[in-house]
């Protein structure tokens, strides 16, 4: 097989796919919004902002504290994120 | 100009102005990623509602459809990472009455759940890039990625997909 051989391999299948996918999940031109959601919007603006839960202060003192007391972690820290 | 200024001055007149304008549009991005229209619902008031908060950071001079995209996607990828399979539809497509409908309807759910198992990042490059005919660049504006980062999540999210077809017999 030459490469533009291969290429055009490689598009057909692509399409193939784009067409299986396309079958199972029908693509979406123009959903239209049925109903203003400016009431909505108005009820959340009063609703009082979310508080953060007590766990991710915890969290965060947890990590704060463990880069303080041993940097050398810190390396690992940032693979893991 | 002196709408988005006003926004940013934190008028909630301005803010209601700029919401009518474009929830409809905010909303029909929303429901092509999450595909389920409550959700989608939900989504476009929680992504307004970010930005009312956030008004103070909005520069007047700045894009302000492409600042709520990128909000507006980035809460559709966490409600899809919190919804994880099985993928709402928005219309269940019914099988075609043909002999082999049967077998039609196992490759489809196939095909759906092998859909659902692809990683959030690159499902929504997959499905707004093969299914929703998005351009890449828009892709990589709305995410905030480059473009070479849109190829390379689409090129990965077909590989992944065809893998885990082809190990459960499906050729696409």
């Amino acid at each position: 097989m030459r490469g533009d051989d291969l290429k055009d391999s490689a598009q057909g299948e692509f399409d193939k796919l784009r067409k299986r996918l396309r079958e199972v999940f029908p693509t979406l031109r123009q959903p239209e919004l049925r109903r203003d959601l400016w009431p909505d919007m108005l009820r959340r603006l009063e609703r009082p902002q979310d508080r953060v839960p007590w766990f991710d202060w915890a969290l965060l003192a947890f990590t704060v504290a463990v880069v303080i007391f041993y940097p050398a972690l810190i390396p690992a820290l940032l693979y893991q994120l | 100009m002196e709408l988005l200024k006003r926004f940013a001055e934190g008028d909630l007149d301005a803010f209601e102005e700029l919401f009518r304008q474009c929830q409809g549009d905010v909303y029909r991005w929303i429901v092509r990623i999450v595909r389920d229209p409550a959700a989608a619902e939900d989504l476009t008031v929680e992504t307004f509602w970010r930005v009312h908060r956030a008004h103070a950071q909005f520069h007047p001079d700045g894009n302000f459809v492409a600042w709520i995209r990128r909000i507006a996607t980035n809460l559709a990828l966490d409600h899809l990472r919190r919804v994880r399979p099985p993928l709402p539809l928005l219309e269940d497509v019914p099988a075609k009455e043909k002999p082999d409908a049967v077998v039609q309807q196992e490759v489809r759910k196939t095909i759906l759940r092998a859909f659902a198992e692809l990683p959030v990042r690159l499902r929504i490059v997959v499905q707004l890039g093969l299914i929703e005919d998005e351009s890449y660049k828009e892709i990589a504006d709305s995410l905030g990625i480059s473009l070479a980062a849109v190829k390379l999540r689409m090129f990965r999210g077909v590989r992944a997909l065809r893998k885990n077809l082809d190990q459960q017999g499906v050729r696409p």
